[in-house]
């Protein structure tokens, strides 16, 4: 198990290399000065840009530039600098932590409304319940963030503010604790939801054909014990797993969420950066993403095993 | 306190002269769309305890469907019982509260099943799954039901019980998975056990030793044993009776030593004749003529008519009843005297 691990790790290396390269590459060739944009409007006095473009490396081929980043994140662990020469390191710092925030609270209600619902319809398959539910998951799939996002802050932020007096649903920024999360948690896990009931109604469908299913009611069990033991303890296992995988999926999706509701998250902060063309701070928030991808995704691997005994990893 | 059978189960006391298990004119149909399939069209048999009964027959002749109607693990719907009585100890199963069925599953009358690794639950190790009767039915503590099922999986004889009460169904061979399987089963001493072809999945060998255990256990417990199977080589040493199914009926029904002496039945006979024989060898292996009947569409008469080379003009239009032909001994055939004269 233990030799499993490190080998997972060292694979991800390449992994992190080439998603760190690509992006790299792709805002490298975004059209346009990024020093010019700096000045805006006006006409920048070319000595300034001259000296600028020598310091941000950005006279020096592709690849080179690329040595530059890598090296220093790598032998001194120095994620670089921003134009304003605000240290990247230093800049994610908060930020990182708000979109965490935004991601565990969207995975934990994904989880529990995704996997309720899903439970709910496979148990009552064919009835008006369960199409009721396939048919609510097809439009949240359907509906996109930016329109769902919109249309439940003003429900949920502004309209039962007015009706209520309460301010249960903060509409923006972080100011009321965890409370300020439930709202953007749940437009964030909109879609994922809907996806994990169907999979979960699938999955618990499936298993409740299988033999052993049989074989437990066989055994006297009462119809509870059959599904929430014996089916379940299987129809979980591949829920698991996508759970896992849209931890990395939630935290990239974060962008649009967190700018509807005002959220200071790495994913507000990567439009900026992406707008500005600040190289460093762009794959600085990549190359994290692409490391929670590979944690949860080894994450998910090992708890597979703990879930399914007839899977071992050698 | 935990509920125990006798608590809930009416069935003590009333038993008298009826059968320890009495299948009597069950008829169970599955309305599907395509029409509704007629799986089970009035069987009847009896187990007394101590009694082996083989029921015999081709995939789709109704002898599962009959065994899960018993246990009562049907799916309903699609699955119907439209007539007929399932009586255990006098009391008719079919007319017992769900609750009341729970508790004679597992407990009363134990299945064991084809294939033991699907029908084995794959996430729990084999000593889980056997002590859950224990906690779940006898209310036993967790350690107390596993020295149980140590127990009981010694009784089965697998070698090392001890050592592997906590490995998974994968980890074991197919002979000691179906051990386990009827570890599970007898484990709270049912009265009637019901296999359903527990051997078919298994190699030659493994077979004789897991029927002889089945026997073994038979002696030991007394209970009725119901053993259905395709394969009449795995009856003839240890059934005292013999029902054989065809289309959803049992067509003949004989001690075992008769009905391989003489066969009365055209179907039966059709099925002892294409037992590969030793004598034989090199000669073409006899097969019954013709495809097991659609459960749609049933022929008219005798459902055996279309393969038969005993037909005569009434076998289209009149369905033969069970004709008694000595004691308990019975044949559905219009022509069973000169099937058991050996004409043709």
């Amino acid at each position: 198990m233990g030799r499993y691990i490190i080998r997972r790790l060292l694979q991800s290396i390449p992994v992190l290399l080439g998603a760190t390269l690509l992006i790299f590459t792709i805002v490298f060739a975004l059209p346009g000065d990024p020093i010019a944009a700096l000045a805006g409007e006006k006409q920048s006095n070319p000595n300034l840009v001259a000296i600028l473009r020598e310091r941000y490396h950005l006279n020096d081929p592709l690849l080179l530039q690329y040595w530059h980043y890598i090296s220093g994140v790598l032998f001194r662990g120095d994620l670089g600098i921003n134009f304003s020469e605000v240290p990247v390191s230093q800049l994610l710092a908060g930020k990182f932590q708000v979109t965490l925030n935004l991601a565990l609270t969207a995975l934990i209600i994904e989880a529990l409304v995704g996997v309720g619902l899903g439970l709910w319809a496979a148990l009552r398959r064919g009835k008006a319940t369960d199409t009721m539910i396939l048919a609510s998951t097809l439009l949240l799939i359907s509906v996109p963030t930016l329109v769902s996002g919109f249309i439940l802050q003003y429900i949920l932020g502004v309209k039962l503010k007015q009706w209520t007096g309460a301010d249960i649903f903060p509409i923006a920024g972080i100011a009321n604790g965890l409370r300020s999360y439930l709202l953007p948690g749940f437009v964030l896990a909109g879609v994922s939801i809907a996806y994990l009931t169907r999979l979960t109604r699938t999955s618990l469908a499936e298993t409740l054909r299988a033999d052993f299913i049989r074989t437990a009611t066989a055994k006297g069990l009462s119809r509870r014990r059959v599904v929430g033991r014996h089916a379940l303890r299987n129809a979980l296992i591949p829920l698991i797993t996508f759970l896992g995988a849209d931890l990395g999926n939630l935290m990239g999706g974060a962008v649009i969420t967190e700018r509807i509701f005002n959220l200071p998250g790495i994913g507000l902060q990567l439009f900026d950066s992406v707008y500005l063309r600040e190289q460093p701070v762009v794959v600085g928030i990549v190359t994290i993403l692409v490391l929670i991808y590979i944690v949860a995704n080894l994450a998910v691997d090992l708890m597979y095993a703990v879930l399914d005994p007839r899977i071992r990893y050698e | 306190m935990k509920k125990t059978s006798a608590d809930v189960l009416p069935v003590e006391g009333v038993y008298g002269d009826e059968p320890l298990l009495a299948v009597d004119d069950l008829h169970v149909e599955f309305r599907t769309r395509a029409g509704i399939v007629r799986a089970v069209n009035g069987v009847s048999y009896t187990v007394n305890p101590g009694e082996t009964l083989a029921v015999l027959g081709e995939s789709g002749s109704g002898k599962s469907v009959t065994a899960q109607a018993i246990m009562g693990i049907l799916d309903m719907p699609p699955a119907h019982i439209p007539h007929g009585e399932i009586r255990f100890k006098g009391t008719d199963l079919l007319k017992l509260s769900e609750e009341a069925r729970t508790q004679v599953r597992g407990q009363r009358i134990a299945m064991i099943f084809q294939d033991a690794l699907s029908a084995l639950n794959p996430v729990f190790t084999v000593g889980w799954q056997i002590s859950e009767m224990f906690r779940v039915h006898r209310g036993m503590s967790k350690a107390d039901a596993m020295k149980k099922a140590v127990e009981l999986m010694d009784r089965v004889r697998i070698p090392a019980a001890r050592q592997r009460v906590n490995d998974y169904p994968h980890q074991f061979s197919g002979g000691m998975r179906q051990r386990i399987m009827i570890a599970m089963s007898i484990a709270l001493d049912p009265e009637v056990l019901i296999a359903d072809e527990p051997t078919t999945a298994l190699d030659v060998t493994v077979q004789a030793q897991i029927m002889d255990l089945l026997a073994d256990l038979q002696r030991e417990s007394q209970m009725g044993l119901i053993l259905i199977t395709h394969d009449l080589g795995v009856v003839a040493d240890v059934a005292d009776k013999i029902a054989v199914m065809y289309a959803g009926r049992i067509v003949e029904r004989a001690s075992v030593h008769d009905i391989y002496r003489a066969p009365a039945h055209p179907y039966t006979k059709g099925l002892l004749e294409s037992i590969p024989r030793v004598d034989l060898k090199g000669q073409d292996l006899y097969a019954i003529k013709g495809l097991p009947p659609n459960l749609l569409e049933l022929p008219t008469g005798c459902a055996f008519h279309p393969r038969c080379p005993y037909r005569q003009d009434n076998c289209v239009t009149d369905v033969p009843p069970l004709y008694q032909i000595s004691g308990t001994r019975g044949s559905a055939c219009h022509y069973w005297r000169e099937v058991l004269d050996g004409e043709r």
